[in-house]
């Protein structure tokens, strides 16, 4: 009996773990920074706001459900960079070290992420890079990084190719950009683009980050002569560089800048917003539906953009912009690979990511596996918005480009 | 090629008197108490704070805002010298940095904590016109109109009131000041006090034109430092000539070169000016 007893006591708390672990479930955590304060705020807590509510919206419905009967909640834990590249490498190590988090989500921004991919790299977890569309992070050999957003190097040729269509006379252009890692991806190719369809630049400059005074540049730009100016960064500077060239009266019949425009603040600008366009990776109006992805053969995951955007408006009485359907989707895509993996260890959701093609209603998700490019986004498309007057006189965002996903002709300025 | 220079050196010349107005701050409480002030740069973020709660709060138009702006500053000097700087007034050099170092990271951890560091802007625009190949902005002419009328009144209290010929006699010598009947520690708080008042002043046009974050002050403080050494440390004409100056340089480098070379020229003209000509280019006068 003195040794039976033992044996069952430890056969009882065994079958207690046993127990307790599947009627509550294991909690998953999910790690990342973001931008509270500094430069990128306003892109960051978009994206902030939209990845916590698939967090609710996952744990609402009861967690992510495993293909053997398990059911995960999912748990989140983040810290302000304050839009900071060293304060991301030293929190995303806090990360891992002390807080043990399972998955990680990048920083908003490729400049940070990048930081943060080298860590995520080094301790080898998964992580799902939300807002940030450098190309060049991915040429890194990292195998652990997933992209959401289409890469840099497409951001702006659709602006070229609706100037092209639009107007076949406007053949000088300007390329005026901050000089960060994200967008000076996109300068290069939209340079290399524009030169082989035919196009003159006419300017082709960086400017640092800290800009506020864009003079300089609001002059070289004038006398240049460009019928189009394209460029930009994020969405301080680049509303920065909006609101100047229009009290500057600088006349240029295209602008294209990058971030700000999609972001619903940029409408407050009034005049200065007014026919400025902008890349986006999705817009509320532009809806990938369930028989969209049937008739392309790929399978559809999650909510439908309508049930998205109800869910975002409830939350933050605010239209959802791209960054937060980003950050959204990035909790989305990183839920699909967990349930086919059907376990929460590291390589099997890599592997699972790797061979992830779906639609959601961000559109389609599909992930380079090859060793020159792991983990860039290849399957997902852009579209291209400005900002027009609307019946009431009032700003609106409209889809112009590409042509089928318009929902207003593109206004010349 | 004059069509080319002309619109840029219009801008630099424009915005080089606020950065003068901001330099002769710096250089005034140099001037009079030998006091390098570090806590410059958030007195000046300090002054674009100041203009944007008035104007947001208020609906204050910004260059009124300026006016209750310099009032505030005169007084946030005076407290900072009572506090830090009358302490250390005859103490060597390093105490003076250093107890205004202490001030600016106060300021600095106070303003990121209370404010954090997004980005502010006061939305307000008076338009544009233009002349020939130059097109200015209403705001960046008023901002200019204002630093100017601003360092003219300083001119007219230096040199037309008792209070001014104070400053100016204990900036000359301080003893022999005393020995006629001045007292120096109300001269010495009431320089301080201007000087910030001029930082805060400078701070509160910047911002009529560009976005600030609470860190921005230290950007306009290093500019104040070149500008200072090129004009003459405790020069307040040499300031706003080395601001002209400086404003000049940004303007016409972008036009040759990448704008990202502009502080590159900037800095490299900081230690020519030092090696060849270290009193300024009008020379330090007391």
């Amino acid at each position: 009996m003195r040794r039976t007893l033992p044996l069952l006591a430890c056969l009882f708390l065994a079958s207690c773990g046993k127990d307790d672990s599947a009627s509550k479930g294991q909690t998953l955590l999910v790690g990342y920074t973001a931008s509270l304060t500094g430069k990128l705020s306003v892109e960051s807590t978009r994206q902030t706001q939209g990845l916590s509510l698939w967090v609710e919206r996952v744990n609402a419905a009861g967690g992510i459900k495993l293909a053997d009967g398990r059911v995960l909640k999912v748990a989140s834990k983040f810290y302000d960079d304050e839009s900071n590249q060293d304060r991301v490498q030293e929190l995303y190590t806090r990360l891992v070290n002390d807080d043990h988090a399972d998955f990680l989500v990048s920083p908003y921004s490729s400049g940070l992420t990048s930081s943060a991919s080298v860590i995520a790299e080094q301790y080898g977890k998964v992580m799902i890079s939300a807002g940030a569309a450098s190309d060049s992070n991915y040429a890194q050999g990292f195998q652990h990084v997933f992209q959401v957003y289409t890469p840099a190097s497409r951001y702006l040729v659709g602006a070229l190719d609706l100037v092209s269509a639009t107007a076949p006379d406007a053949k000088k252009i300007a390329i005026v950009h901050e000089n960060d890692k994200f967008s000076s991806d996109v300068a290069k190719a939209l340079d290399a683009y524009a030169r082989a369809k035919g196009f003159s630049v006419v300017l082709d400059e960086g400017y640092d980050s800290s800009t506020t005074d864009f003079a300089p540049f609001l002059n070289k730009v004038q006398q240049s002569g460009a019928d189009a100016i394209l460029g930009g960064g994020h969405f301080q500077d680049g509303s920065t560089f909006a609101r100047q060239l229009a009290e500057k009266g600088v006349k240029a019949r295209f602008l294209a800048l990058l971030v700000a425009p999609p972001e619903p603040g940029f409408g407050e600008l009034g005049t200065a917003a007014l026919g400025v366009l902008g890349p986006s990776q999705w817009e509320p109006q532009v809806s990938f539906t369930a028989e969209a992805a049937k008739a392309a053969g790929v399978a559809w995951f999650g909510p439908t953009a309508a049930e998205f955007v109800e869910a975002y408006k409830a939350a933050h009485k605010e239209e959802p912009s791209y960054h937060a359907a980003g950050g959204y989707v990035a909790g989305l895509l990183l839920e699909e690979a967990i349930a086919r993996a059907g376990t929460i260890d590291g390589e099997a959701v890599r592997k699972a990511l790797e061979s992830t093609d779906l639609f959601t209603f961000f559109g389609r998700s599909k992930f380079d596996a090859s060793e020159a490019a792991h983990g860039l986004q290849v399957g997902h498309e852009m579209v291209l918005v400005q900002w027009q007057k609307g019946p009431a006189g009032k700003l609106l965002k409209q889809v112009v480009w590409p042509p089928q996903g318009r929902t207003a002709e593109p206004l010349v300025r | 090629m004059i069509a080319r220079l002309l619109p840029s050196l219009v801008d630099g010349v424009l915005i080089g008197v606020i950065y003068g107005l901001a330099a002769m701050g710096l250089t005034l409480i140099f001037g009079v108490m030998n006091v390098i002030n570090l806590s410059h740069g958030s007195m000046i973020a300090m002054g674009m704070f100041g203009v944007y709660a008035l104007f947001t709060g208020a609906g204050l138009n910004p260059f009124v805002g300026v006016a209750a702006v310099a009032a505030l500053g005169l007084v946030a000097g005076v407290l900072v010298y009572a506090v830090a700087v009358h302490r250390v007034r005859n103490a060597p050099h390093l105490s003076g940095l250093l107890a205004t170092f202490a001030v600016n990271m106060i300021l600095m951890g106070l303003g990121t904590r209370f404010l954090s560091t997004n980005f502010r802007n006061v939305d307000f625009s008076l338009g544009s016109f233009a002349l020939g190949p130059v097109t200015v902005t209403g705001t960046r002419l008023a901002a200019c109109g204002c630093a100017a009328l601003v360092t003219g009144l300083l001119y007219g209290f230096l040199y037309r009131t008792r209070a001014g010929k104070e400053i100016r006699a204990v900036a000359n010598d301080r003893a022999a000041a005393e020995l006629v009947g001045i007292r120096s520690t109300r001269v010495l708080a009431l320089s301080f006090g201007l000087g910030t008042s001029l930082a805060a002043v400078a701070g509160g046009l910047i911002a009529t034109l560009f976005p600030f974050t609470v860190l921005s002050g230290g950007t306009y403080e290093l500019k104040s430092f070149v500008i200072v050494v090129l004009g003459g440390l405790g020069n307040p004409l040499g300031a706003l000539i080395g601001g002209v100056l400086l404003g000049l340089v940004e303007g016409a480098v972008p036009i040759f070169l990448e704008a990202s070379w502009v502080p590159v020229i900037e800095f490299a003209l900081f230690v020519l000016v030092l090696l060849v000509r270290p009193q300024g280019l009008l020379g330090a006068r007391r």
